[in-house]
């Protein structure tokens, strides 16, 4: 009786393994083939003509389009911001730095983090939908019979917009974060105009804006790559793209923040 | 390894499939499959679904790879090409999908003559004709600026062939072209591809479970069975076929030694033994 369930927990355990065994695979082979997509993605642009056309479209979809969104998510951000930093601050009757907070806190961190997040919510997430249907549509396999590499045709172009557009996209969220800051300094903190311009040429310097901006390329690389990757994955109809596009959404806003982390850290050791 | 050149040695054959195997995963979908299919004759494959007929198409266009065997295209070894060089054969195949495979972001115009377009060697007024001709031959003209989601089934298939053969291919892929049509539409479509191949002269690779169709088209059928062809001849061979799996598949018969697999199915000898 006794071996029995020893024999039966044995069992459990091996069957536990397998699972995450199967899991750990699954995981390698999806950041394998993301990469191998990011390579031949490098390659195709580096060596046939861009197609102007469809990337300027992309452009206008994936950037233009998303200027309202980042617009609201970036001036709550700097006003929240501003209201907790003050919070804290008028403790030490420091009320002042509050716009050094606003500032270095978006540019630095949540001006790149959040714009690249919302990005992936809108624009990494209909990728995945628009290449999901082409693919179990046939498609993907039409182009192909067509001598047609998909890889330049359509991942290219939405790869370039994206890398653009999130780089530009973050830009405007910074300035908007900060003018989110400015406002709720002005009217709720009692800081005057100057003192928070004033301030901000203080505490910026060029270097905290160029780190946010180096993330910002590296996350429009991610939202566009796993968009297009888990796109060309989908499988089995209407259930399977929605499937590939849940994915391709969490896998971009985890790779997001692993990589922020990273590039943080970098920077604060290399000074 | 990828192969940079096209080797191409003389044969009577469009297309040789020799001993083609594929799976995906625990699937084994073509085990060691042969075929041979000769310049000019319309070769229909039937089979049951999920047999691996469009795999096969497939291995021909080089969308899939076998895992083993040689696929062999124009006396052209295709399974270890690279892209490039995959594409010259390519342009000498044109494939006709299940599900006709438009493009919806583009319009008629523009997917029948998308070969043409990417290519850039024609002006683009010599693709235009080019394509109101291709279209013309499937029998549909004035319809290139709409869009792929304003056509009915039958339209869309006749589409997706013009498409096929706007660049002039040697040999054409028939993915299911009658499945999913009513009888009338399903047979202007026979009729449009026996009108192809006096036409155009090529090689056509039907697949079907239509038997009307297949009659109708082919010079010879093939049957696909558990991953191999296991007969092939004439029309007039297949009808008479004694072989039990022909026979019960043209037969259209649930009763033979052709089963379902699915063990969700309770075997049904128990209930229809009297
Ligand atoms: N890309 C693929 N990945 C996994 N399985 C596939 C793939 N393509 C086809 N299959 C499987 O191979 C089998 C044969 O498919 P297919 O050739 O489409 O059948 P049919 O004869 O109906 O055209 C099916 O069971 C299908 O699920
Ligand atoms: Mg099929």
């Amino acid at each position: 009786m006794l071996q029995f369930s020893l024999r039966k927990k044995l069992y459990f355990f091996i069957y536990w393994l397998q699972e995450i065994g199967e899991k750990l695979f699954v995981i390698l082979q999806e950041t394998g083939g993301t990469f191998i997509l990011l390579v031949d993605t490098i390659k195709s642009f580096l060596s046939t003509p861009l197609r102007w056309k469809e990337t300027l479209n992309q452009m206008q979809k994936c950037g233009v389009k998303s200027f309202p969104l980042v617009f609201l998510t970036a001036i709550f951000t700097g006003m929240v911001l501003a209201l907790q930093s003050a919070y804290q601050l008028k403790k030490f009757s420091a009320l002042q730095f509050t716009a050094d907070l606003v500032s270095l806190s978006i540019t630095r961190e949540l001006g790149p983090v959040l714009t690249a997040m919302v990005v992936a919510g809108r624009v990494g997430a209909g990728m995945t939908a628009e290449l999901g249907t082409m693919k179990v549509t046939e498609q993907i396999d039409a182009l192909k019979s067509l001598a047609t590499d998909p890889v330049r045709y359509l991942v290219v172009p939405r790869v370039v917009a994206c890398f653009f557009m999130l780089f530009i996209l973050t830009v405007y969220a910074d300035f908007i974060g900060i003018a989110g800051g400015y406002i709720v300094s002005i009217f709720k903190l009692g800081i005057s105009s100057d003192q928070y311009i004033n301030r901000l040429f203080i505490a910026l310097f060029p270097k905290d804006v160029f780190t946010g901006l180096i993330k910002a390329f590296a996350f429009g690389l991610v939202v566009s790559i796993v968009g297009c990757f888990y796109g060309f994955r989908a499988k089995g109809g209407a259930e399977g793209v929605g499937l590939a596009t849940t994915m391709s959404v969490v896998v971009s806003l985890i790779t997001i923040i692993v990589l922020d982390t990273f590039f943080t850290a970098i920077f604060y050791f290399i000074g | 390894m990828a192969t940079h050149e096209l080797v191409r040695k003389e044969t009577p054959f469009a297309i040789e499939g020799v001993k083609l195997t594929k799976s995906f995963g625990d699937l084994v979908v073509l085990d060691e499959m042969n075929i041979q299919i000769r310049r000019g004759e319309t070769m229909v494959i039937i089979g049951r679904s999920g047999v691996g007929k469009s795999v096969f198409l497939k291995l021909i266009e080089g969308i899939l790879r076998p895992d083993s065997g040689d696929v062999i295209v124009d006396g052209v070894t295709i399974n270890n090409l690279d892209e490039e060089v995959l594409n010259l054969v390519r342009k000498k195949v044109g494939m006709l999908f299940q599900g006709s495979a438009l493009f919806d972001s583009l319009t008629v115009g523009e997917n029948v003559g998308f070969a043409l377009f990417e290519e850039k060697q024609l002006p683009r007024p010599q693709i235009l004709e080019k394509v109101r001709d291709k279209l013309k031959l499937v029998g549909l003209s004035g319809i290139e600026s709409l869009d792929p989601a304003e056509l009915s089934g039958g339209m869309r298939k006749r589409v997706g062939l013009a498409r096929a053969i706007c660049n002039d291919p040697e040999i054409i892929l028939y993915d299911e072209p009658t499945t999913g049509l009513d009888p009338i539409t399903a047979d202007s479509i026979n009729d449009l591809i026996v009108r192809m191949k006096q036409k155009l002269n090529v090689t056509a690779v039907v697949v079907t479970h239509d038997m009307t169709s297949a009659y109708k088209v082919g010079d010879r059928i093939a049957m696909l069975y558990d991953g191999k062809i296991v007969g092939i001849g004439t029309p007039d061979e297949i009808k008479n076929s004694k072989d039990p799996v022909i026979h019960q598949f043209i037969t259209g018969s649930a009763v033979g030694p052709i089963t379902d697999k699915s063990r969700y199915l309770i075997n049904s000898e128990n209930h229809n033994s009297h």
